[in-house]
């Protein structure tokens, strides 16, 4: 199972194997990450699993496409280049170690 | 430490209050009374991903046992409240024990309307609200080749979106003239019925169903009151649910049309709470004097309000509604709650489907229904939040900045 590390927004990092084929978000809240409150619990309607993908990982990810590219404008954190709804992000055996930083708020 | 902190039902509301309660500093022991043999999991997908394979069971936990153990929250599986004493404060469960209680939370959200026809009850007739409804949906479904739909509300078009197929047909019966009509404007309505068609899916609108015909206790047929009938092998049922207020009752809570709370999710008897399907209350984004709101988002605001009065520090739900519904590849979002609204302004173009319906009443705007423009329903709801001044004409003119009106709005109230 490939494994994800997420750095909280304390400082706190937090890694956790996830199962191949699951998303970035279910592997938060499986393993009680704090931080991704994924609301629409996945179905890319929220905006509230915003994630910071480290730069390390950012071109083994294939681009969001159109909706959440829309929604991550909606996101209460600030967007960057590296934004990502993790929920969208689908583990798989080349994302092994994968490394994602929670942003401060994911709601207003 | 006090009997402390008994919720009852283990769904979005009685999850949320149980972690928001422990994330606020309730310290008192807390038991959530879950019902159903599963820990808490998501409905929305039952709906929708679920029965056609792309969510799996294994996405639908709404938190992992990790959570339950690090907070602390005590989980009854697979027993219900069966009878709350309230004055020896005590709920007794299925199981025969009693677990006394400080505080209560009934949480006990809403059951699928039974169609009141005869044959209503038949086999290969069901309706959805459960994992183990969409367990023998899907294995019906799995077999069946005619499938009627009875009401063209959310479930049951994402139902006839997730079953039909070249193998399998599916004709929704509507007893209104259009589909979500009691949510959504007519242009939505026609978005639809012309999406659900061009699919390959029936409709029958303005046509109510009088009775089920069956074989040897299996549904075959269902029968219209315009004097036609649609053969069956499966039906699915979707008009509408019914607050579970039972027990509020016994209690002698106050209840109409579910249980009536204030905006921090009081009920009529202190230490006691209602929050999600189940619940009634004044809310600020709604005309109405009170509303009762069947949302994943709404069980979530009222479980934290709940939650704030338990560790002190009350504070009311007034966050914007909101609601999703994905239909096929579309995706409907709708903030705010445009009840009577008088006017209402497209914004996009409906034949791309990607457009927006600005919903106003006496002027103000209400309520924005947004279809494949996730962006402009997360604008939405901070517009309606922070009550945007707003005008049709504005709404409807696509070069119009609303994200501008938006900071121009924060600006002059800090």
């Amino acid at each position: 199972m490939p494994t994800v590390t997420y750095k909280l927004f304390d400082g706190g990092e937090r890694t956790h194997s996830v199962e191949d084929g699951s998303s970035v978000m279910l592997g938060a809240i499986l393993n009680n990450v704090p931080g991704i409150m994924a609301e629409c619990g996945g179905s890319c309607s929220c905006a509230t699993c915003h994630v910071y993908v480290d730069d390390a990982f950012l071109d083994r990810l294939p681009a969001a496409d159109p909706v959440e590219d829309e929604l991550l404008d909606g996101v209460a954190s600030e967007r960057r280049p590296n934004s990502r709804l993790s929920c969208q992000i689908t583990l798989t055996p080349a994302l092994d170690g994968l490394v994602v930083h929670i942003p401060e708020r994911q709601a207003e | 430490m006090s009997d402390g902190l008994v919720v009852v039902g283990g769904s979005y509301a009685g999850l949320q209050v149980a972690a928001s309660a422990r994330e606020f500093g309730y310290s008192e022991p807390i038991r959530l009374i879950a019902g159903e043999p599963v820990l808490p999991y998501q409905r929305p997908p039952l709906s929708k991903g679920y029965l056609t394979g792309k969510t799996t069971p294994a996405m639908l936990p709404l938190r992992g046992e990790a959570f339950y153990r690090d907070a602390a929250i005590d989980v009854e599986l697979g027993r219900h409240a069966l009878r709350i004493d309230p004055h020896s404060r005590t709920v007794e469960l299925s199981d025969g024990r009693s677990v006394r209680f400080d505080k209560l939370v009934l949480a006990t959200g809403a059951r699928p309307r039974p169609l009141p026809v005869p044959g209503g009850d038949l086999a290969g007739v069901v309706a959805l609200r459960s994992l183990a409804d969409a367990d023998q949906l899907r294995a019906l479904a799995a077999e069946a080749k005619r499938v009627v739909v009875i009401g063209g509300g959310f479930i049951g078009l994402e139902v006839a979106s997730a079953l039909v197929s070249a193998e399998r047909s599916v004709t929704v019966v509507e007893a209104a003239g259009r589909l979500m009509a009691r949510a959504v404007p007519p242009v939505l309505s026609e978005f639809f019925a012309d999406l659900h068609q061009a699919r390959g899916v029936r409709l029958k609108l303005g046509c109510g169903v009088t009775a089920l015909r069956s074989v040897q206790g299996r549904v075959t047929e269902v029968l219209c009151a315009d004097g036609t009938s649609e053969p069956a092998d499966l039906v699915v049922v979707g008009i509408g649910v019914v607050p579970n207020v039972e027990l509020a009752q016994d209690l002698g809570l106050a209840c109409d049309d579910g249980i009536l709370v204030d905006g921090c999710a009081r009920t009529t008897a202190p230490g006691v709470f209602a929050a999600g399907d189940c619940a009634r209350q004044p809310h600020p984004h709604v005309a109405s004097p009170t509303v009762r709101l069947e949302s994943v988002q709404n069980a979530i605001e009222q479980g934290k309000a709940a939650a704030s009065v338990l560790a002190g520090s009350p504070a009311a739900n007034g966050a914007v509604p909101w609601f999703w519904s994905d239909q096929y590849d579309v995706k409907l979002q709708m903030a705010g709650l445009p009840q009577g609204s008088d006017r209402v302004a497209v914004r996009g173009a409906v034949e791309e489907g990607k457009f927006s319906v600005f919903h106003f009443r006496a002027g103000r705007l209400v309520g924005v229904d947004s279809v494949n423009r996730p962006a402009e329903h997360m604008l939405a709801r901070k517009l309606l939040a922070a009550g945007v001044a707003l005008t049709p004409e504005q709404a409807a003119d696509t070069a119009f900045d609303l994200r501008g009106a938006l900071a121009a709005s924060a600006e002059a109230s800090p």
